[in-house]
């Protein structure tokens, strides 16, 4: 693999530079298996678009999502000012994350407790990247004609209103974009979303992330696209529940560009 | 006999007007029961644009189309009613008959027609209400939290408008005969019949003068008492949204739906603990309970949410947790929210002011099990056509079974643990964090 570089803010202000974007990894592109992939896919893109940019590293820490949304504002709060302590001390202006839940915290939430930033999820700044031919995709690339389906994820869609620039991403890979009968406004809920991801659900005739794979399925989509960690989970989850994980691939935004980067 | 007519009309008004006073405050007490809200000064021109547009313009009633359009139909003829419920008023307490018709000429005998259309336009709209609930069944009219009550509730509205229909159109057709007969105190304005009641003047046409005016004033009576009480029956009904839906959007939320409301109370704790100086500068708040147990750890507009909630369901047609069988169902929230608002307000009426009856919304009403099911997916919120915000009120619940009662599940424990210690929801040592980027790393 070609080195890539990923500097730490720290290395950066060791050297009195500053970068133009902070990109937030998130607890889950931190230490998931399976999410450490998109993360490096995202750098990967970072490094091809020549963006000045860097992470956090080992200061990052939970934005505290999880705590608000099961009921605990102290350590929400403890978690939100510490960041906030780390983030100002950089002097950070922007932020990109590929995590919604990151995403809706750091640009909602922060600002009463004195973060102001610019917050932008990956989905709307790879959609910049493409309009301004930062990132560019093969000719007949990768995904060419495949059938592909995005999963609405609730803290970027109904929470903030972003649900075109991921469809964008997704037709500028010339793909054949199907959408599920529950979609945008009305998109189902992956079932991971208020903490939900950290404990058992309750019980009830059917798990939410089987519902909505097989509404996925039924698309007969060979790609689940989605632009969230949580989504990811229980989207893979719902596909291996239903045997198809040799059909049906779940890949997020940021790993689908960097696919059809790489046959460049 | 006018004059007596006359005062019974004001005795009618009076007892009315005295009822829908009492229920009024009552309403209005109890929807005060609940925290203030700070608003922006800034967002006025923003909630204006809300209400007209969701609460006017019925914009989310139009996301399912033809119930849209069925919807609109009633919407319109409440609200021009209205200008024929102030003639039959003015008519009672002077005494006269068709008021306005000596000062509108021509134009009124076509607003009687226009009247007459949208009459029937909102009896077929409630026929076919009538048919979707009790003949096609639709799913969401049925779930558990409608027993009872809230599917009679539906029910009685929808004949009760139909009848105050049926009374307007035998007014007018009576009328209509008593006009062409050219009966005193009856002015000519439509002999030959109007849109719709002139297919009913067959009916009558063999009754005797009295007869006819005996029926057109028990028509008009009934009409009009029907109407009348309609508006107190609302109070005590799901249909009070005729009137909340206004305030009710006026005071949704504008910020993005995603975001929490911050706790200050938990920040100056939180500033303390870190060592970081506290603004002391507003006055002491007293600080109550951390998240809501009852309906007075609401804020105004979650139980004023309760009091405009239509039980339409749209809410719990969409939420995930719903859908896959699980307990919680954002409608019940609100109707739970609002039965223990009135139980609240009728203790206070019968028992004073500082009065425990030791239950609770939080337990009595709504179980853990339900508020443990929510994804805070927002579809609720999404879906109510009034902007009715249940979330809100489950995640305060939820912050007073974390904060207050230590009750949350044995996992997120455990989740709250991780972040305390290793800055992440699950347990990996922090030290870890930047592993990820080892294999690739060219550090600049
Ligand atoms: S936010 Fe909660 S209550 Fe509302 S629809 Fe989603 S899961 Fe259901
Ligand atoms: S909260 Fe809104 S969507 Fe839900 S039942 Fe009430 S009015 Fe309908």
């Amino acid at each position: 693999m070609d080195m890539l570089k990923v500097p730490t803010m720290a290395d950066m202000a060791a050297e009195g530079k500053e970068p133009e974007v902070l990109f937030w990894v998130g607890c889950a592109g931190s230490f998931d298996d399976r999410y450490k992939r998109v993360t490096i896919s995202f750098i990967k893109i970072l490094n091809a678009a020549g963006i000045s940019f860097a992470v956090l590293g080992p200061e990052e820490s939970c934005t505290g999502d999880p705590a608000r949304r099961a009921g605990n504002e102290f350590l929400f709060q403890m978690q939100a000012m510490t960041n906030i302590e780390v983030l100002n001390g950089y002097n950070v202006k922007t932020i990109v994350t590929a995590c919604p839940h990151c995403f809706n915290t750091i640009k909602n939430e922060y600002p009463a407790l004195g973060g102001n930033y610019e917050v932008i999820h990956h989905s709307t700044y790879l959609q910049q990247l493409i309009n301004n031919g930062k990132v560019k995709m093969k000719e007949g690339g990768e995904f060419k004609g495949k059938k592909i389906t995005y999963h609405d994820s609730c803290y970027l869609g109904r929470a903030n209103d972003v649900y075109e620039a991921p469809r964008k991403v997704l037709e500028a890979l010339d793909a054949d974009l199907v959408e599920m009968k529950r979609c945008r406004t009305k998109g189902l809920c992956c079932g991971a979303g208020g903490a939900q991801m950290f404990k058992e659900a309750e019980s009830g005739d059917k798990e939410i992330n089987i519902e909505r794979t097989e509404e996925a399925l039924a698309t007969g989509a060979n790609v689940i696209a989605s632009a969230c960690p949580f989504c990811m989970t229980m989207m893979t989850d719902g596909v291996k529940n239903k045997e198809k994980e040799n059909d049906v691939k779940v890949l997020d935004l940021a790993e689908l560009i960097a696919i059809s980067q790489d046959k460049n | 006999m006018q004059i007596i007519q006359q005062v019974l009309f004001v005795v009618a008004l009076g007892a009315i007007g005295y009822l829908l006073f009492k229920r009024g405050s009552f309403i209005w007490r109890n929807i005060t029961l609940g925290k203030d809200v700070k608003l922006n000064p800034e967002e006025k021109s923003e909630r204006l644009k809300t209400t007209m547009l969701i609460a006017f313009g019925q914009k989310k009633m139009f996301a399912r189309p033809m119930v849209g359009f069925m919807h609109f139909m009633i919407y319109a003829g409440f609200l021009l009613i209205n200008i024929e419920v102030l003639e039959i008023v003015l008519d009672g307490l002077l005494g006269t008959h068709r008021l306005f018709s000596s000062t509108l000429g021509e134009f009124y005998s076509f607003l009687i027609n226009f009247f007459e259309v949208v009459a029937l336009l909102v009896v077929i709209s409630c026929v076919l209400f009538l048919v979707r609930r009790n003949i096609l069944r639709i799913a969401r009219f049925h779930k558990p939290e409608m027993k009872g009550w809230p599917t009679s509730d539906a029910n009685i509205i929808l004949i009760w408008e139909i009848a105050l229909m049926f009374a307007l159109y035998t007014m007018n057709a009576t009328d209509s005969i008593l006009q062409s007969r050219g009966i005193a105190h009856y002015p000519v304005v439509g002999p030959d019949g109007f849109a719709v009641s002139q297919f009913l003047i067959p009916i009558y046409n063999g009754l005797s003068d009295s007869a006819l005016v005996a029926l057109e004033r028990s028509a008009w009576w009934v009409h009009i008492i029907g109407i009348l009480s309609f508006a107190v029956y609302i109070t005590y009904s799901k249909h009070l949204h005729i009137f909340l839906a206004f305030p009710n959007t006026y005071y949704s939320k504008l910020r993005p739906k995603g975001e929490m409301d911050n706790m200050d109370a938990v920040t100056k704790e939180v500033k303390i603990m870190l060592g970081e100086p506290v603004d002391e500068s507003g006055e002491e708040e007293e600080v109550g309970t951390f998240g809501a147990k009852d309906v007075k750890d609401l804020s105004w507009v979650n139980i004023m949410n309760a009091y405009s909630c239509t039980e339409c369901g749209r809410c719990t047609s969409e939420c995930p947790a719903n859908i896959t069988g699980k307990k919680l169902s954002p409608r019940k929230i609100m109707m739970d929210t609002r039965d223990r608002a009135e139980e609240v307000g009728h203790n206070i009426d019968k028992h004073g002011a500082d009065h425990e009856d030791g239950k609770s919304l939080y337990g009595d009403h709504i179980t853990k099990e339900e508020l443990m099911a929510c994804t805070s997916c927002n579809a609720c919120t999404q879906a109510c056509p009034v902007n009715i915000d249940p979330l809100s009120i489950i995640l305060e619940m939820r912050r007073y079974v974390a904060m207050e009662e230590s009750g949350t599940p044995m996992e997120w424990n455990a989740m709250f643990q991780n972040i305390e210690n290793n800055q992440a929801p699950w347990a990996f040592p922090p030290t870890d964090r930047f592993k990820w980027a080892d294999d690739l790393k060219v550090k600049e």
